[in-house]
Parts: structure tokens; C-alpha cells; sequence
């Protein structure tokens, strides 16, 4: 049956230029086969095993050099411009700070409406006033908001049809990440790790916007996990979840990475493991029932968030199929797991790291915590954080953005918890004398005064069956971007110089590159309208599409 | 000769010395209130504005000078109101920790939180003349530019990172400020002090006073050099000499 869809689906796919009509509206049945109508654009990870990997071809190692650029859209905000386009026959759906909705010409770069929500004063954002994108179902979009309202909207005409407080902005939590549609219910997380709220997934009716199920981060008295808490620690315990999920429609799991405990920095505060903090959960999509969840940093000390896009990936794993996850953590370790029920198989550092000395035999870490005042590495942003990796099922290489030789002096400190304001427990420094600190993206001016002393960015290609890396892309200065693979072995990021390259995914190559004048915040996407493929970033506070020359 | 100059850790804010600089601003702040405004903005602040209160494009919250806001109650109402459309978030604080967020962010560029130890006249003496100081470095639109611009050093170093600086240099110089060596594949040898640095070229400003923007591509040699060429006046100078000069450039604050 599922073969007899898949091909029928091949088949409208060719039909689709003389049947425009037939992807007005876009079905959970579409979803579930996102990667096979590649030009579109349906999901925030472009597909529901979020390998970020399109099967377009029409841009090669070959003519790659002739991208030019076709249009820009100028955001109408500061902030950083952290989107991922939704593209839909043509229609392009993006969000710009802080938490505003607009539909343009995926061809041109025209307007057709924007949708502006005005952000409730009680939002407090711990990093940003930032959004990632949006999900649709149908002619509705869903958009998560900075002040933790979810919002169903008319995609023809930008109107409200509902919206819903998800929780309470007043104390922290916020919402920046793009929502998961999964067949009758969109789902997110809360942000606010750093105001020590209880974090969540929850689900809500597509078209109601009524609350389906919520399944709590940090367990409460008398269910399992709870036990790693002492006290009332876990009320405030964190484990936000500011990143969009994976699915597995066979499996009918649907994976979500957690954050830090709360506070940040000073474990002393919350003796135990902390579950679910730093973990991947998998989630029944019907019930929210936790199936399985993996632990990667018990106990975190350092903001080490886990809620990296879980990337689903079928091959062979010692010479058996097998249902993987791959997730490279902000820890500086990758992992393999099964995701089928969290089983560890394997986990390799992709950066220096001193926090541990390795991964036992379940994957726990065997910590290694550094001398007061010493440098722990990686650092508080980690050996990678939110950009959003990518999987060539091709290549067989999993791709990710890393900051490496990169370290922060973490000071613990004691913190008693108030609603509503940081619940942070310290600070990391620099280990550099008046370094920068915490370099977050928008805060570096035009001047790049992180140089090879703090570290610097690159990406990696990781070889899943042994953690060997098979390449690397160094850069001068540190990266956020997203990464984005093709059929063609076309692999595209940025990072914060501005620029925007094209890379050889076989061997990492630089094979095109575009000066954008500001730094890359957001994950490179691609579609195709009237026959021409288009890829598109979100650069300093414009969105860039690109196309090859005629 | 080079000076060049370390940022210190933002500890030594702890004891910082308030001053009153503006109209329409409080009375003196009070050492507790400086204090509590050290800890508040660790908890609030630093993430994004950074230990130094420059780690925000185009904010320096030592500059004693902002964009939005001049009075301490305008700086009060901004820390409960954040900014709209940027990352600026609004903030849950009592009356108290205002006062002492407003007292913290009023003293971050008052470093001098010793009296000084030597006599500033004698130390613009020494640093125009006898330690040739301007030959590299440049105060208030005179000397050169080939070492870093010392105009506002007084706003941004501590006393002992001066000392330091003026001591040993290369333990001291912050990584952006070093020098780099170039070679053209012509063989032409460039040198100068790095100002911006990406993955396909560098900016510098060579031993000439000329910007100059090199594609690396185009280079056939290219090292950032880990030492500063700038000397130590441990032994050129005596120490109350030393402590004249450190002085007098504790008295640079820049222009407002």
C-alpha cells in the first residue's frame, strides 16, 4: 500500500505543472512524504525524518557556479532572521522577528500579505526575539509565538482563525520554534531554560486549536524520572523544548530534544540526573505518552541543551537494517541510537571535549568536570547547538556545524528562584582575558574579534558507522548556520562572516560562494517553482533566493 | 613601539568608584548599590551584553552614553520595558535592583578603583618623549596608528592591565590586535596589525598607516603572529616612571 502511494504521489508530482490544483491544499498524507515533492517545501527540517536533504536536481557540482541571485526580501526587524521558508506551489511562507507571518512569491519575492502579532510586554525571551518558521496543514499555518501563543492562520489570506495561550509569557516561557503538524494536531515546546519553568510538548486540534495532550519534561511526584530530583528542585527543573521534532509514521513516535535543567550553572541546586533535561524523548504523536528516552549530559552543569533536530535515518547498522536516530549535541558528542526504542549504539566526539573522558557502554558520559577557573570544552554554546544538521542518504555522511577549539570557564553560583525573572545559577567566561564571553549571533558586530585563540567554526562531515570525520570546512570565524544537502551532492551553509557557500558533499569542496553582508542565522532551504530550483537563506535581516543563471 | 592593551575581567568592577557625570542622573551611587548591580547584570545582562558591556553590535554600555536613554530614570524604565523589535527583553525588577542596575551600568568605565600611584603630567611627558610611545601608538589624534588608538584606554583597561600591557604585551594583547606577515606570490612581504579577519581574506593596517585588504587566496605565506612586536619597559623605565605613564593613560576616557 505504502509503495502503491508513494507512486502515486511520483506520478501527480509530474502531473503537477498541468494540475496545479492538486497541492492547493496540502494533506497529512503529503507530509508524510514531504521528500517526495521536492518542490515544496512542507516542514521546518523539509521532511518528518528532518534529514534537511532534497532530491532536486537541477543545480550540480557542475553548473553550481552560476547561481545567481534572483531576490531579496528586507525583513522588517533587527533581529536576527532565524527562519526556515515553508514553500507551497510557488507561495512562500515565512516568519520575521518576533513573531510576524509572512506569504511572498517564492518566484519574486513579492508580498502577497503579513501577519503581525503583536507580541504580548510580558514575553521575556532569554536569547532573542527570534522565530524559525512555521508548520501548515491544509490552508492553515501554524505559528508558535514569542509570547507563547499558538495561532492557526488562513495561508490565502493571513487572517487569524485561532489563537491559543500555551502558557504563561510572565514567567518565562516563550516559544520561538517552528510547530510539527502530525495528522490532526500540531505540536511544540516551550522555551524559557533559563527561568527555571517546567518544560513541555503538547498537541493541539488543527482545527479547534484544543489542547490534545501535554507530556511534561520534568517529571512530577509519583511518575517515573522524578526520582532524579531531590526536593522541589524539579518545579523550576527547565528542560525546555525550543526545537521542532522528528517523526516515524511506522513507529507512530515522535522525537523531541530537551534543554538544560534549571539553574543553568549550578547543579549543586538540583542533586540527581534531572530527567528529562538534555535528553531526547519519544512521544506517542496520538497520546503523548513517553515511549523511550535517552539522556545525554545527567546532571548538566554547562547549558548543554539536547533539543538538536533528531535526524531519522533507515541503513544498516552492522550489516542489519536498522531504524536510526543520529544527533550531534551540543556536548560534542554524535550519537546513534535505535530509534525504535533509545538503545544506544554508538557516540564519538566531533569536537575537543574535557567534560568527559567518553561514553560508557549505555552511552552515559563519564564526567570529567575541570579545575575551577579552567577551561571546559566545548564551551556554553557547545561543539554545535540549534542550526540544524543534514543527512545524504547518497553520501551516507551526516553534516553538521561545529565550533571547535572552542571552551568557556563556567562560575557557579547560588540562585534562588523568583517566577518570571533568570534562574540562571552563574555565568561562563571567556578563558581569554576581556575575550568575548558569549558570543551570541547578533551581537558581533561587523568586526570579528573572535579569532583563532577562542576557536572557530567549521562543518563536518561524520561518518555515522564509525564517528570518523570524512571532511571538514573550516572557517575563519564561528557558524550558526543550517545546512542543506541535494541528490546532486550539493551541500549548502553559511555561518556569520556572511558568507554563503556551496560545498562538495563528497569531499567538501568549495565549489560557489555569495557575500551576503550579514551573518547566517538560519537553514538553508530549496524548492522549485515554474521549473527552476531556488535555494534560499535568511542572511542579517534579509532572506536571499538563488537560482542558475539562463 | 606598541602598547598593547588587555581587557580584564570584569571583577574588578566589584569596588568600582561611581561617579556622578550627567545631568538629569542620581546622586553618587552607593558601593552596595554598584555591588548588587555587579551581581544583577551577571544574572541579566552579561549573556548578551558581555562581561565588558560591548558585546551588543553598536552598544557600549561603558560609553557612559546611549542611544535611547540619558536619565537614570529613562535607564530604569528601559530595563523594565526591554526594547521592542530587538533582542532587548523586558525585565521583572523590584525598586532596589533597578537602583542598582542603573549604579553598576553608570561605573562600568570607572576602572580606577586604587588611587593613583604615580603623576599624570609627568606620565604624558614620558609617553610622548622619552618612552616613544606615539611612535606606534596614536592619543587624541597624535602619533601613529600602527598600534591601537589609545584615545579612551583609560575607559576600557584596568590600571594593572596597563601595567601589564606595558610590561609583558604579548601575555596581555587581546588576539584581534595581533600582527600578521604576508607574502604576495609576487614575494612582496606585508606586515601590520590585523583588524578583521574572515575566512577568505584580512583586513589590517600596515607598518605604512595604509588600510589594506588581503585575499588569502592570493597570498603564498600568511601567519598571525603570537607575539607582540611592542618592548618591555620593565627595565627602560623605572617603576615610578611606570607608574606615571599608567597614570596618565588612565586619565584617557575618550571623547563624549
Amino acid at each position: 500500500m505504502k509503495f502503491v502511494k508513494r507512486h502515486l504521489l511520483l506520478a501527480m508530482l509530474l502531473l503537477c505543472p498541468l494540475f496545479p490544483i492538486l497541492y492547493a491544499q496540502i494533506t497529512s498524507e503529503h507530509l508524510l512524504h514531504a521528500s517526495d515533492q521536492p518542490q515544496n517545501w512542507l516542514t521546518y527540517s523539509g521532511s518528518y525524518a528532518s534529514q534537511r536533504y532534497s532530491l532536486l536536481r537541477q543545480v550540480t557540482p557542475t553548473n553550481v557556479k552560476t547561481l545567481e541571485q534572483k531576490w531579496i526580501f528586507q525583513a522588517e526587524s533587527l533581529e536576527k532572521f532565524e527562519t526556515t521558508p515553508l514553500v507551497v506551489d510557488g507561495i512562500m511562507y515565512i516568519t520575521q522577528a518576533p513573531s510576524d507571518v509572512v506569504a511572498l512569491d517564492a518566484k519574486t519575492g513579492r508580498v502577497f500579505w503579513i501577519y503581525r502579532h503583536l507580541v504580548s510586554t510580558d514575553a521575556r525571551p532569554c536569547c532573542g526575539s527570534v522565530n524559525h518558521g512555521l508548520a501548515i496543514l491544509g490552508d492553515t499555518l501554524f505559528l508558535a509565538t514569542l509570547d507563547a501563543h499558538l495561532v492557526a492562520l488562513d495561508a490565502k489570506g493571513g487572517r487569524p482563525l485561532w489563537n491559543i495561550k500555551v502558557a504563561n509569557a510572565s514567567a518565562g516561557y516563550a516559544m520561538t520554534l517552528a510547530p510539527l503538524v502530525i495528522k490532526d494536531k500540531v505540536i511544540v515546546g516551550v522555551a524559557g531554560g533559563e527561568f527555571g519553568i517546567r518544560g513541555f510538548v503538547a498537541a493541539f486540534d488543527v482545527h479547534s486549536g484544543r489542547e490534545m495532550w501535554r507530556t511534561y519534561t520534568v517529571p512530577g511526584p509519583g511518575e517515573p524520572g522524578h526520582e532524579s530530583w531531590q526536593g522541589n528542585a524539579w518545579e523550576h527543573g527547565g528542560g525546555p523544548v525550543w526545537l521542532t521534532g522528528s517523526y516515524d509514521p511506522d513507529l507512530n513516535l515522535t522525537y523531541w530534544g530537551t534543554g538544560n535543567p534549571g539553574p543553568d550553572w549550578n547543579p549543586a541546586q538540583r542533586p540527581g540526573d534531572n530527567l528529562y533535561s538534555d535528553s531526547v524523548l519519544a512521544l506517542d504523536a496520538d497520546t503523548g505518552k513517553l515511549k523511550w528516552y535517552f539522556q545525554f549530559t545527567p546532571n548538566d552543569p554547562y547549558d548543554y541543551d539536547s533539543v538538536q533536530i533528531p535526524v531519522l535515518v533507515d541503513a544498516a547498522w552492522n550489516g542489519a537494517p536498522r531504524k536510526l536516530m543520529m544527533l550531534a549535541n551540543r556536548n560534542g558528542f554524535f550519537y546513534v541510537l535505535d530509534r525504535t526504542n533509545g538503545q544506544f549504539l554508538a557516540g564519538h566526539p566531533f569536537v575537543k571535549v574535557n567534560w568527559a573522558s567518553g561514553l560508557d557502554a549505555k552511552g552515559r558520559p563519564i564526567q570529567t568536570p575541570q579545575p575551577e577557573g579552567a577551561p571546559t570544552f566545548p564551551g556554553v554554546q557547545g561543539g554545535t547547538n540549534w542550526y540544524s544538521p543534514s543527512y545524504s542518504p547518497r553520501t551516507g555522511l551526516f553534516y553538521v556545524s561545529a565550533w571547535e577549539d572552542y571552551a568557556s570557564v563556567f562560575v557557579k553560583e547560588a540562585q534562588t528562584f523568583e517566577e518570571g525573572r533568570r534562574f540562571v545559577g552563574g555565568r561562563p567566561a571567556s578563558p581569554i582575558p576581556g575575550g568575548q564571553n558569549v558570543p551570541g549571533a547578533s551581537r558581533r558586530p561587523p568586526i570579528n574579534v573572535w579569532t583563532e585563540a577562542a576557536g572557530h567554526g567549521a562543518v563536518i562531515a561524520i561518518d555515522p558507522r564509525t564517528g570518523e570525520k570524512k571532511w571538514k570546512f573550516p572557517m575563519t570565524d564561528t557558524t550558526d548556520s543550517g545546512i542543506l544537502t541535494t541528490a546532486t551532492d550539493l551541500l549548502f551553509a553559511g555561518g556569520r562572516e556572511g558568507y554563503f557557500q556551496a560545498l562538495d558533499a563528497r569531499n567538501g569542496a568549495l565549489l560557489w560562494k555569495a557575500t551576503l553582508g550579514g551573518p547566517i542565522v538560519a537553514g538553508p532551504m530549496t524548492y522549485q517553482a515554474d521549473g527552476k530550483q531556488y535555494i534560499a537563506i535568511a542572511a542579517g535581516h534579509s532572506l536571499f533566493a538563488f537560482a542558475l543563471r539562463e | 613601539m606598541r602598547l598593547q592593551i588587555v581587557w580584564i575581567a570584569a571583577l574588578l568592577f566589584v569596588a568600582a568608584l561611581a561617579t556622578n557625570r550627567a545631568q538629569g542622573r542620581a546622586g553618587q551611587y552607593t558601593q552596595a548599590d554598584v555591588e548588587a548591580g555587579y551581581s544583577l547584570y551577571n544574572t541579566n545582562c552579561i549573556t548578551c551584553h558581555g562581561a565588558n558591556g560591548d558585546s551588543v553590535s553598536g552598544v557600549n554600555l561603558r560609553g557612559g552614553q546611549f542611544r535611547r536613554v540619558s536619565t537614570d530614570a529613562e535607564l530604569n524604565r528601559l530595563f523594565q520595558t526591554g526594547i521592542p523589535g530587538t533582542a532587548m527583553p523586558p525585565g521583572k525588577f523590584g525598586t532596589a535592583d533597578l537602583a542598582a542596575l542603573v549604579a553598576y551600568i553608570r561605573s562600568m568605565r570607572d576602572f580606577d578603583t586604587r588611587p593613583a600611584k604615580g603623576d599624570a603630567v609627568r606620565g604624558q611627558t614620558l609617553f610622548e618623549g622619552k618612552a616613544g610611545c606615539m611612535g606606534c601608538h596614536r592619543v587624541n589624534g597624535k602619533g601613529s596608528r600602527v598600534a591601537p588608538d589609545l584615545s579612551d584606554v583609560g575607559a576600557v583597561r584596568s590600571p594593572d592591565a596597563i601595567e601589564r600591557a606595558m610590561v609583558d604585551s604579548s601575555s596581555s594583547m587581546l588576539p584581534i590586535n595581533r600582527s600578521i606577515r604576508a607574502v604576495t606570490r609576487g614575494g612582496k612581504i606585508i606586515t601590520g596589525r590585523r583588524l578583521n579577519e574572515d575566512t577568505y581574506s584580512v583586513q589590517i593596517i600596515d607598518s605604512e598607516q595604509r588600510l589594506q585588504s588581503l585575499v588569502k587566496a592570493d597570498l603564498r605565506e600568511y601567519t598571525v603572529l603570537k607575539t607582540s612586536t611592542m618592548p618591555s619597559f620593565k627595565n627602560t623605565l623605572s617603576p615610578a616612571e611606570l607608574d606615571d605613564v599608567v597614570t596618565y593613560l588612565r586619565t584617557l576616557k575618550g571623547s563624549r
